[in-house]
């Protein structure tokens, strides 16, 4: 199949096949991120700006990983040290932006919808590497490459997504994902984090974890956003643990072959125990390793379009 | 369209038969030998000329695939690319006569994408190249050292390579493109 998109802003917008296309393609490129030599040609010439207005180690580092590996050129932009402290415009930036040659954007911003601004303003391609609350798709196609990884096919899996829906950007593009490609999902958390809005086909809503891990195969934990003000929605982080962390006697009530996810970073003792962090059954790491595979897939079929349409 | 077949069954047999001889005759040391096909129709040759290498001197040649879609030179040149699929080498190029088995020769980008390719990997004694047709009308100065057949082309002309692996018959057609 040929991939149809100039843009990639989120898993809303993605077919199905789009999203089996993407993790296919990023099958291979973990081929590549395996061998000794880790670069291969293919961005030559091309370059790619991380436009980063909200703080990010994971996902900016492994993005320029993945561009480095496609041997990309890179600029990096971070807020903090650019010009929008200086008052300039988004579309003014990414106007900047293109004037300099930059063939694709990778974007976060704290904003909602702020990636689908700039793919107005500018010819060049958008990945969307987070914006706001709205989505977070890189993320989201990396859990189900790894997810699909370790069981094989996603159709009919029970996943659990535990924590602060409602500020999740990773959960709301998962929840895409994941029913686009047939899982059965279950959100849990406390209510004032799981409005009820989320209830769908294919979704069900619970508040007790217990109750809610019955027959897992999959658990994707969310973490505690100090900086969305979860803390805001429940009177204390220990009550939280307590109720919602996940503990080694805790995960006795899912399946005995259960796949412990997580975004990353990890607070330890607040969503799960170091026991389940480093748990056999958890592949929060093979995550980490997946997310480069996935976003060399991103980048290069973003570009492949840009070489097929411009 | 007119078409002409160049190739039949049979013919794709002896010739890939030739082309095993040929190595064995041209490599004293078998035991340095590798077979690298490029995919999608090069895999399948170059598992033939394994096997029959294989068969012959009762060894165990290793035999891997390489995907050139990665290396190729036209992602920048408005082509639409081949969906990209998986590079498989499953032994050290390291001091290795490699020989790249394709099926079809035509302007040399493909060999040049795949020879860099192997390099990624290692640096083999050799790098060598099978390929079951040489159309001519090359755009590099590349060319091969085992050839089932030589063939003059127009560029306007298509060879279509058909394998049983993929296809479910084996035979080789030329394309006329009369004019249209």
């Amino acid at each position: 199949m040929e991939f149809k998109r100039k843009n990639i802003i989120s898993i809303a917008e993605l077919s199905a096949d789009e999203i089996l296309h993407i993790l296919d393609t990023a099958s291979s490129m973990k081929e590549v991120t395996s061998r000794n030599m880790k670069k291969v040609p293919t961005l030559k010439g091309i370059t790619v700006v991380n436009l980063f207005f909200e703080p990010s180690t994971r996902t900016r580092s492994s993005f320029e990983i993945a561009e480095k590996r496609l041997s990309a050129d890179i600029l990096n932009f971070t807020s903090s040290q650019s010009s929008v402290v200086k008052g300039e415009s988004l579309s003014d930036t990414a106007k900047n932006l293109e004037s300099m040659g930059a063939s694709i954007i990778v974007m976060r911003h704290s904003m909602s919808g702020a990636p689908w601004v700039l793919a107005r303003e500018t010819s060049a391609s958008i990945i969307n590497a987070g914006d706001g609350r709205h989505e977070h798709p890189s993320q989201s196609l990396l859990d189900l490459f790894t997810i699909r990884q370790v069981k094989g096919e996603i159709k009919n899996l029970n996943v659990l997504i535990v924590g602060d829906i409602l500020n999740s950007r990773v959960a709301r593009s998962n929840i895409h994902g994941l029913l686009k490609l047939g899982a059965k999902i279950k959100l849990v958390g406390p209510g004032s984090l799981v409005p009820d809005y989320f209830e769908q086909p294919g979704v069900k809503i619970f508040y007790n974890l217990e109750k809610a891990l019955e027959n897992a195969d999959v658990i994707i934990m969310l973490r505690v956003q100090k900086e969305r003000k979860s803390l805001e929605y429940f009177p204390s982080i220990r009550e939280y643990s307590r109720f919602y962390g996940l503990t080694g006697e805790k995960l006795k009530i899912a399946k005995n072959d259960v796949t412990i996810m997580h975004p990353g970073p990890i607070n330890r003792g607040v969503e799960m125990t170091s026991e389940v962090a480093d748990d056999s059954r958890s592949v929060i790491l093979d995550q980490v390793t997946n997310g480069i595979a996935v976003r060399m897939a991103m980048l290069y079929l973003s570009a492949s379009w840009r070489s097929n349409n411009l | 369209m007119k078409e002409k077949t160049i190739l039949s069954s049979k013919d794709l047999e002896r010739k890939t038969t030739r082309i095993v001889h040929e190595i064995l005759e041209d490599n004293n040391d078998i035991n340095d030998i590798a077979i690298v096909g490029i995919k999608t129709r090069g895999e399948y040759l170059g598992r033939r000329i394994t096997e029959k290498l294989n068969s012959i001197e009762n060894k165990n040649i290793p035999f891997g695939t390489l995907d050139i879609t990665l290396y190729r030179d036209d992602l920048r040149n408005n082509l639409i690319l081949p969906e990209l699929k998986e590079t498989d080498i499953p032994f050290n190029v390291e001091n290795k006569t490699i020989i790249l088995v394709d099926d079809v020769l035509f302007t040399g980008r493909t060999i040049r994408a795949a020879i860099d390719a192997v390099m990624d990997f290692g640096r083999p004694a050799i790098i060598k190249l099978a390929v079951l047709i040489d159309r001519g009308l090359r755009e590099l100065p590349i060319q091969a050292d085992y050839i089932g057949l030589s063939i003059e082309t127009a560029s306007t002309q298509k060879i279509k390579v058909f394998l049983k692996e993929k296809d479910k018959k084996d035979k080789v057609v030329l394309l006329n493109n009369n004019g249209i």
